[in-house]
């Protein structure tokens, strides 16, 4: 194919062109043509089809996602808000800490391995761009049945993937969460957070700023892969048949992407950048029209000079390639030799392609034509924005308007069989079948991980200053309510910080749902960005970016909607955390929070075939007391023991409880059917020595959060009422289930 | 006391292998793969990781560092070396130890808290430690299957230079449960599980680990 140039596209205006193959629409195409004042060349439309896409322009998100921003609560904590890789707070001592969660869904269902691997890899370069060291990943996973053929094909690719890239950068994976439900089955959630840590003078931002200063390419060669992997597999609903979207995956190579890691820091701890993007979605068109918009907007770039891997590669498709391990720094020239050396002494591949102008225009060439010559911002910053038309889907009123009916548990047999149920069931049961292939220990700092409450990991050796992560979601009841949906997610994840005497921060969020042109799936998003931003706005903690992942959905049927929240806490000295479970005998188990009849997206009602009913409503003032009765206690070393109730209610938090160290419980329980299945939000059990009650209920009372005994530990059952469970059965029934699914 | 820590590229657990170095007493010397000099250090440490992304075959590529020559040429001469994980695949592959890690038997990268037994207390780096005492580490990774030909290891237990074993069930498919080996001159000591991640319970599943560092130290002041 012959080279489209500026000077022919405005001498060829009426060429055809295959906007729609590159997944634009009509009038997308016609808003180009008006911005550039002529047809853009074969190069500037594939850029504005990868930028305009879903995935990087949120087109249809953006006019929802403001809300973050026009509800933000005040807080001092922020320190680089929304918009750049990733957002960045203080957590004190001088040190920011930076985290994200992306998806990367419809790359890993059609290649497991490398879809899951390079979400790994993505979210660790935009960690890695703020400046930070990537210290810790995680990864929430949502599959279809566990029992289906297709779950066994993806599952063990993506965990594998998960394991494989994440070991091999050496970041300790310290948690995530694995649920299944049929309407996943065509569309896996493999999302992916990465957090890092550095110090407040060194965040870097994507900008191009000064003109005269370099465009510097340093990383991986350019190939052919990935190509239109943000716009043809991100942004499209899966057909039935059809090609194999196979090359539009990207492929990893963890070796590079460590090396570049540890060349990048570096590089940044001799400040030898002015600005600095990773290469991910939408590839270096992303990365240019990005730094030169985020800066004065001039920019060179002559693109013969970009190393390839595959040297038949044309101009289009190294704009759009998506290879993996790419990063793109804005250097002063009177820097760059020792850039080189830097990248010399790590053998990564370096080079110059262009450099910082005056004016706002990026400007591309190939071998001296221009093949490229647009405004950087209305590529990367104003794009298209939608305000799709949303509408209640009928089936809200439908299941709202029913009622759960579950089976009554009368004898201690029931108990028995109710308990074990709920132990062995794939979303409950022991995920140590995942978690054995991740490396928890590297870098040595890893205080809590799988099946903690949260991850948390030690940030100063010295002053033991540690942060804590939790990522949640219930998609059940964002399924039956997804405004109450978020404001739950939220504050089971602030929960999960704070049982372990972390202080709740800031919040992190990925929102997996089904097509924005379905009005029922956009009034799911609408309401549930409403919820988590009022309920971010009531518990003080701001949003500090995140992801959306559209078109999860096989034909017509989309998975429910699935707002993974993360909660980011500090905790001053990690030594002090409160663990989750209790090691030994004689210790007071009790209560915090009311138990209600909350059936509706209960496990228990998963397991029974309901699907019907009303969420709970989420009470946000008593969750934040609750929180703060956490941290009190936490601060007098009143808990030997605090666990957060949520999926599987009392019975599954007990089963974890008792299981952890293998030390039993005898719990006395009133309406036990109840008391034991319900999914009530804001309760957590805690342990404490049996002469500290009167300062637990000292707590309770100052927080107005009620407060029931349930019993003592120890022993080698779990006792409830009259039915006894010997810890080694409900250990087989917890733990046998993914060994006899996966093998 | 000066122990040198080998950085190539894709080691991992270099600045915990220090870190366990620097908490038993030494100074942690940094090596990178590419030095000409051992920095004047009394012993080596090879940490894990993934050198060189593992490509070709673990250690593969490493054993042909500039540095590895240098250790090569010092533990021929007595120098106590200590390689764990990637690091005892490294040793593996320049011949410093014999045999071979390969693949985990059930082909999934293993990270678990490992019981394992010490058997012989009297190489440079287990000398803190009882014969026969039990220790809880980690172990952690994809080929720690360790393999070598039969007359190999008739050889490695009649001269009891098998160093530790895996208790209880065969984590990974070696032969003989076989966790560390050493050479005949017992200074240069191969190990799969961690024992720089087991210095202190509140990051790893004990501090039982320390005693591979304290053990070196003690056989330098003798």
């Amino acid at each position: 194919m012959s080279l489209d140039t500026v000077a022919i596209a405005q001498s060829t205006p009426e060429n055809k062109q295959p906007f729609a193959e590159l997944g634009l629409k009509p009038d997308e195409y016609a808003r180009i043509k008006e911005i550039l004042g002529r047809r853009p060349t074969s190069s500037e439309l594939a850029m504005y089809s990868v930028m305009w896409s879903e995935h990087c322009s949120y087109k249809s998100s953006k006019v929802h996602l403001k809300q973050f921003g026009d509800k933000a609560p005040k807080s001092e904590a922020l320190l680089v808000g929304i918009g750049e890789n990733a957002g960045v707070v203080d957590v004190g001592q001088g040190y920011a800490v930076t985290f994200k969660i992306e998806s990367h869904n419809h790359p890993s269902f059609v290649e497991p391995y490398q879809g899951a691997a390079t979400g790994i890899g993505g979210i660790v370069r935009d960690i890695l761009t703020m400046g930070a060291r990537p210290i810790a990943v995680m990864d929430p996973l949502r599959f279809g049945p566990a029992d289906a053929p297709d779950t066994r094909r993806v599952l063990p690719g993506i965990v594998a993937g998960v394991g494989g890239y994440g070991n091999c950068l050496g970041l300790p994976n310290i948690g995530g969460e694995i649920v299944f439900d049929e309407t996943y089955a065509g569309n896996p959630l493999v999302n992916a957070l990465c957090v890092g840590v550095m110090k407040h003078s060194d965040i870097k931002l994507a900008k191009a700023a000064g003109a005269g200063n370099l465009v510097v390419l340093f990383g991986a060669k350019t190939g052919g892969d990935g190509i239109g992997g943000v716009s043809v597999l991100a942004s499209e609903t899966f057909g039935t048949g059809g090609s194999t979207k196979r090359p539009s995956v990207q492929v990893g190579d963890p070796f590079v992407e460590k090396i570049l890691i540890e060349c990048s820091l570096e590089i940044f701890a001799e400040d030898l950048v002015v600005g600095i993007q990773d290469l991910g979605g939408a590839g270096l068109s992303c990365a240019t029209s990005e730094l030169a918009s985020g800066g004065s907007g001039g920019m060179k770039v002559a693109l013969d000079k970009v190393p390839l891997r595959d040297p038949s590669l044309s101009p289009e498709e190294i704009l759009m390639s998506e290879s993996q391990e790419r990063m793109c720094a804005i250097v002063e020239p009177h820097k760059l030799q020792r850039f080189l050396e830097i990248c010399k002494k790590w053998d990564v591949t370096v080079t110059a392609i262009g450099e910082v102008t005056d004016g706002e225009h990026l400007e591309i060439t190939w071998n001296g034509e221009v093949i490229v010559n647009v405004p950087p911002r209305t590529v990367a910053h104003e794009g298209p924005v939608y305000n799709r038309p949303l509408a209640q889907p009928a089936y809200i009123d439908v299941v709202n308007g029913q009622k759960v009916t579950l089976p009554i548990l009368n004898s201690a047999s029931d108990i028995k069989a109710a308990v074990l149920k709920l132990a062995g069931t794939p979303n409950l049961a022991d995920k140590s079948w995942v978690t054995s292939q991740y490396d928890k220990y590297v870098q040595g700092n890893t205080i809590q991980s799988q099946p903690d409450d949260s991850g948390m990991v030690r940030i100063d050796e010295s002053t033991h200053l540690g942060i804590a992560i939790s990522t949640d979601a219930n998609a059940n009841w964002s399924y039956l309510n997804p405004y109450q949906g978020a404001k739950l997610a939220l504050a089971e994840a602030a929960r999960n910080i704070a049982t372990a005497g972390a202080r709740p921060l800031a919040v992190t969020n990925c929102l997996n749902f089904g097509s924005p042109e379905d009005p029922g799936v956009m009034w799911q998003f609408a309401e549930t960005v409403r919820g988590l931003a009022d309920g971010c706005l009531e518990m003080g903690l701001p949003v500090t970016g995140g992801n959306v992942s559209f078109y999860n959905q096989t034909g017509a049927a989309a998975i429910l909607p699935t707002p993974v929240i993360g909660v980011l806490g500090v905790i001053q000295d990690v030594r002090t955390r409160t663990p989750m479970s209790f090691n030994v005998a004689g210790l007071d188990l009790y209560l915090l929070g009311d138990t209600y009849e909350d059936f509706a997206g209960s496990e228990w009602a998963f397991l029974n075939g309901e699907r019907v009913g009303q969420s709970p409503t989420a009470d946000l003032a008593r969750e934040m007391r609750l929180i703060e009765l956490l941290l009190e206690g936490h601060a007098v070393g009143l808990f030997k023991a605090a666990h957060d109730l949520s999926q599987g209610g009392l019975s599954a938090g007990l089963t974890e409880m008792v299981l952890r160290y293998f030390v039993g419980a005898t719990i006395t329980l009133g309406n036990v059917g109840i008391e034991l299945l319900s999914e009530s939000p804001g309760r957590v059990v805690v342990a404490i020595d049996s002469n500290t009650a009167l300062t637990l209920t000292g707590l309770a009372e100052k927080y107005s959060i009620t407060l029931s005994k349930l019993g003592t530990t120890g022993g080698d059952s779990l006792i409830i009422n009259e039915c006894v469970i010997p810890l080694s059965e409900l250990r087989t029934a917890h733990t046998s289930t993914f060994p006899t699914l996966f093998g | 006391m000066r122990i040198g820590v080998i950085t190539f590229p894709g080691t991992l657990d270099d600045r915990d292998a220090a870190r366990a170095v620097n908490v038993s007493g030494a100074e942690a010397v940094a090596l990178w793969h590419a030095d000409a000099d051992l920095k004047k250090v009394d012993a080596v440490i090879l940490p894990g990781g993934f050198s060189y992304g593992d490509y070709l075959r673990c250690g593969a590529i490493s054993r042909f560092a500039p540095v590895m020559k240098l250790v090569i040429d010092a533990a021929g001469k007595g120098m106590p070396v200590l390689g764990i994980c990637n690091g005892f695949q490294v040793l593996c592959e320049s011949h410093l130890l014999p045999g071979a890690l390969t693949r985990n038997s059930d082909l999934h990268f293993l990270c678990r808290d490992q019981e394992i037994e010490i058997t012989n207390n009297a190489t440079a780096w287990t000398t803190s430690f009882a014969k026969g005492e039990r220790i809880t580490i980690p172990l952690k990774n994809g080929e720690g299957s360790f393999q070598c030909d039969d007359q190999t290891l008739a050889t490695l237990e009649s001269e009891g230079r098998v160093i530790a074993r895996y208790v209880g069930v065969n984590p990974n498919g070696s032969r003989n449960l076989i966790a560390g080996i050493t050479n005949e001159r017992g200074n240069v000591v191969g190990l799969m599980p961690h024992p720089e991640h087991a210095i202190d319970p509140l990051t790893g599943p004990s501090a039982q680990g320390l005693g591979f560092f304290t053990s070196i130290l003690k056989a330098m002041v003798k």
